[in-house]
């Protein structure tokens, strides 16, 4: 034993664990853990978060087993690519015998986030009351609950702080869940119901709002009308997130002058989204606001068009992210690049979503931003066009990208100018970016992009590949360069089995792989599941004339790999082979 | 390089498709060396080497931006927005009429339909089938409408020649022309590019 282990096995573990309470980082935590046993199990009954990338990665009991006394859960289920409906209905991602485990075994849970998970109103309902110190729900994509099941959520959690729903696919039974909080309640600081189809009362939300003294978010849904939002603004000026569902006024009305006075007075709005429904001519009501935000979402408002955007933005000097429509044109963005000088964030959603082709914005809207904006760290960009020379450009502007995630609205085209592929651009990318974490390629690609991602993406995390390469080369570069790669997903690409099976070990240093369209073979397949029993590789079959399991020469159309401590995991549909 | 260019011009909708049969049997058959990419996923097969073995096509191409999950946007967000786009109301003018009216064009699905609702809305106005074609009149005095819309560029053009959902897209408002007023239009081009046309008033 070397003499700082003596001098740290001196120490009591209450100091120990004191130490590690400022410890906030998981990965600190993790690296803390392997040091030795004593501060192995010190920090193992003091870890109150716990986060689970791949739910199937482990079960509930080992969690409970290492972590007795953790209060917080982050939960993920599906791959990424089920967002973009590429893995089948049922496939499985369950909550249910989680918060079952949880319940039976005297888990303190305070807060439970899930991102692509099936909840059902039985688990909600099993949530709401096994845990009396609940205080958070944040659900992100998921789906299988009604609002009755939020509904007892409202009535049951006596202490809840944050009730966050985002994007999910709610049955709405246009009841009275928001009703279901008690008088008594009076804990909320964020309530985000934006995702909801239906009404809600607006008394019972008038009132809850007013008795809420602390609620500091909030975005409301389209059904809530305008003389209820002038009336919570009143009671509520302390917010400082603020999602607008329904803004439709007819400017010349008394309830749209009493809305534009009292948001004159909410200063402490940073954040502002929503505006699914909006009279553009209202708009102006909003500009007080607009001087202090950070944060801007507008990517669910097609009925703003650009000029009204144009005339918001250049008053939100003080932005750091902004999600916008292309209706913004290249021309706003260079509005953009000229007024938000703090913008670390952008995401430009596509409007048209049925490929008439009215997508208004190229590689110039990105280099005037690179140019513009020199805190910018994270893009997510949908285009028309890209050239080379302007990923180059954005590259020089902006080494300092976490995230870059690129999508040409045709996923093969080159580029704009010279026709070549855009190996070149997303390859300065890659070298300029020494920090960047996640990256999504798209455009007429071969195997050279691949070659220099696996030379220079050094922190690379996260990479999303579709259309792209010429042979097994590409795929392999990637997996030999990319010492921090955690997650792999590729659609419709000319990987096949050499790339797979050359480095076998690979797998077990990374969370996922997702492989679709692409050349492997089931034989392959199993070839891999036999060499790597800590590993899952579920094939997806949705031949439904198929009999039988698929000859070894056949090729996959859906590969899903994930290492795993628990083995095949036993609520896979009949659809999902685990091999 | 041409391959990338016959990728491009094939996604742009060119139609110089080729599509090759399977063998019988439906048996799924090993791919050669070549490239499997966006143009297989549209089932237009660009080789002709006949000493490929060559893919099943299952299915007819699909339209072009029918890749499944192609643009990658959350299934929430292209549901949201095509709720939020779903209420299309466009205001209709006729000419010779006071005042407009409002049609949600998104309950139609065809351009009949739309002829079917300016018959309901204008009840001076008739469909009659005229040498094929269905033409709005007003059976009092023969005088014939012609639908016209403005485009999202601020153009005035005549309904019909764009597939039914181009035209939703694009159309931002609706005027019945009495068609004397077309033959106005028609003489003003036409003189500028000096030839005559005979039109129908």
């Amino acid at each position: 034993m070397c003499l700082f282990q003596c001098i740290m096995n001196y120490f009591p573990e209450e100091v120990l664990e004191h130490v590690f309470d400022f410890l906030t980082s998981l990965r600190d935590r993790n690296a803390v853990s392997l040091v030795c046993k004593s501060w192995y199990n010190v920090e193992r009954c003091s870890r109150k978060k716990v986060f689970i990338g791949n739910c199937y990665a482990v079960n509930p009991e080992l969690v409970i087993a290492r972590f007795p006394r953790f209060q917080s859960l982050t939960l993920k289920g599906k791959p990424h690519f089920a967002d973009f409906n590429l893995v089948p209905h049922d496939w499985g991602g369950y909550v249910q015998p989680w918060i079952e485990a949880l319940a039976k075994n005297g888990i303190s849970l305070e807060e439970l986030r899930l991102k692509r998970m099936v909840v059902s109103d039985e688990s909600l309902e099993l949530l709401s009351k096994s845990f009396p110190n609940f205080k958070s729900l944040t659900l992100v994509s998921c789906e299988g609950f009604s609002t009755d099941g939020l509904a007892a959520i409202a009535s049951n959690c006596r202490y809840l702080r944050e009730l966050d729903l985002q994007e999910n696919e709610v049955d709405d039974h246009k009841g009275h869940w928001l009703s279901c909080f008690p008088d008594s309640c009076t804990s909320l600081v964020s309530l985000n119901f934006a995702c909801l189809k239906g009404e809600v009362n607006a008394a019972a939300l008038e009132r809850l709002i007013a008795r809420c003294r602390n609620l500091k978010s909030l975005r409301l849904n389209h059904a809530v009308p305008l003389e209820t939002l002038q009336k919570i603004l009143v009671q509520a000026p302390q917010l400082n997130d603020l999602g607008i569902g329904s803004f439709v006024s007819d400017p010349y009305t008394e309830s749209y002058f009493k809305l534009k006075a009292v948001l004159q007075k909410c200063k402490s709005v940073k954040s502002l989204s929503g505006f699914l429904d909006v009279n553009p001519r209202c708009l102006p009501s909003i500009y007080p606001i607009c001087t202090n935000l950070t944060s801007l979402n507008l990517s669910y408002a097609p009925g703003i068009q650009s000029n009204d955007l144009i005339k918001l933005i250049i008053r939100c000097k003080k932005l750091e992210r902004l999600w916008i429509l292309d209706t913004i044109g290249d021309k706003g963005l260079e509005v953009v690049a000229a007024t938000c000088k703090e913008l670390q964030e952008l995401r430009v959603f596509p409007s048209d979503l049925h490929g008439v082709g009215n997508a208004a914005v190229t590689e110039e809207g990105l280099v005037a931003i690179s140019a513009g904006c020199p805190k910018l760290n994270s893009i997510l960009y949908f285009c028309q066009q890209m050239t080379n020379a302007a990923l180059i450009t954005v590259a020089k502007n902006c080494p300092n990208f976490i995230r870059f995630r690129l999508c040409t609205l045709n996923p093969v085209i080159p580029d704009a100018v010279t026709n070549q592929p855009l190996d070149d651009g997303f390859g300065a990318i890659v070298q300029s970016c020494k920090g960047l974490k996640r990256l999504s390629v798209s455009g007429l690609l071969t195997d050279q992009v691949f070659l220099y991602i696996g030379m220079y993406a050094e922190q690379l995390e996260m990479l999303s590949i579709g259309f792209a390469g010429d042979s097994d080369k590409g795929m392999l570069y990637v997996l030999n360069g990319c010492k921090k790669l955690k997650k792999l997903e590729i659609r419709d690409s000319p990987f096949g089995n050499m790339a797979l099976l050359s480095d076998v070990g690979k797998y077990e240093t990374m969370r996922s792989l997702w492989m679709s369209s692409c050349e492997v073979t089931y034989g392959a397949c199993k070839t891999l599941a036999e060499k790597m029993p800590r590993l899952n590789v579920e094939i997806i079959n949705e031949n439904e004339e198929m009999e039988g399991r698929p000859k070894d020469k056949h090729r996959v159309e859906k590969m899903y790999l994930y290492r795993t401590l628990v083995g095949a995991r036993k609520d896979a549909p009949p659809f999902v082979w685990t091999l | 390089m041409s391959m990338n260019n016959q990728l491009e011009s094939e996604y742009s909708g060119s139609l110089k498709t080729e599509l090759t049969l399977g063998l019988p049997g439906g048996e799924q058959a090993p791919k050669s060396a070549v490239k499997r990419g966006f143009s297989d996923t549209v089932d237009l097969n660009l080789y002709t080497n006949s000493e490929d073995e060559v893919s099943v096509a299952t299915q007819p191409p699909p339209a072009k931006g029918q890749v499944v999950g192609w643009p990658p946007v959350r299934s929430y967000r292209k549901n949201s927005m095509m709720t939020i786009i779903n209420c299309k109301y466009v205001k209709v003018a006729v000419d010779g009429a006071p005042y407009l009216r409002k049609l949600d064009l998104q309950i139609y699905t065809s351009y009949q339909e739309l002829l079917v609702a300016f018959q309901n809305m204008f009840t001076c106005l008739t469909i009659c089938n005229v040498a094929n074609e269905s033409k709005i009149v007003d059976i009092s005095n023969g005088t014939e409408y012609l639908p016209a819309y403005e485009d999202k560029d601020g153009d005035w053009m005549l309904v019909g020649d764009v597939p039914w959902n181009m035209f939703v897209e694009s159309c931002k408002r609706l005027r019945l022309i009495k068609s004397c007023e077309k033959l106005k239009l028609v003489v003003k081009s036409c003189a500028s590019q000096e030839t005559s046309s005979s039109t129908i008033c």
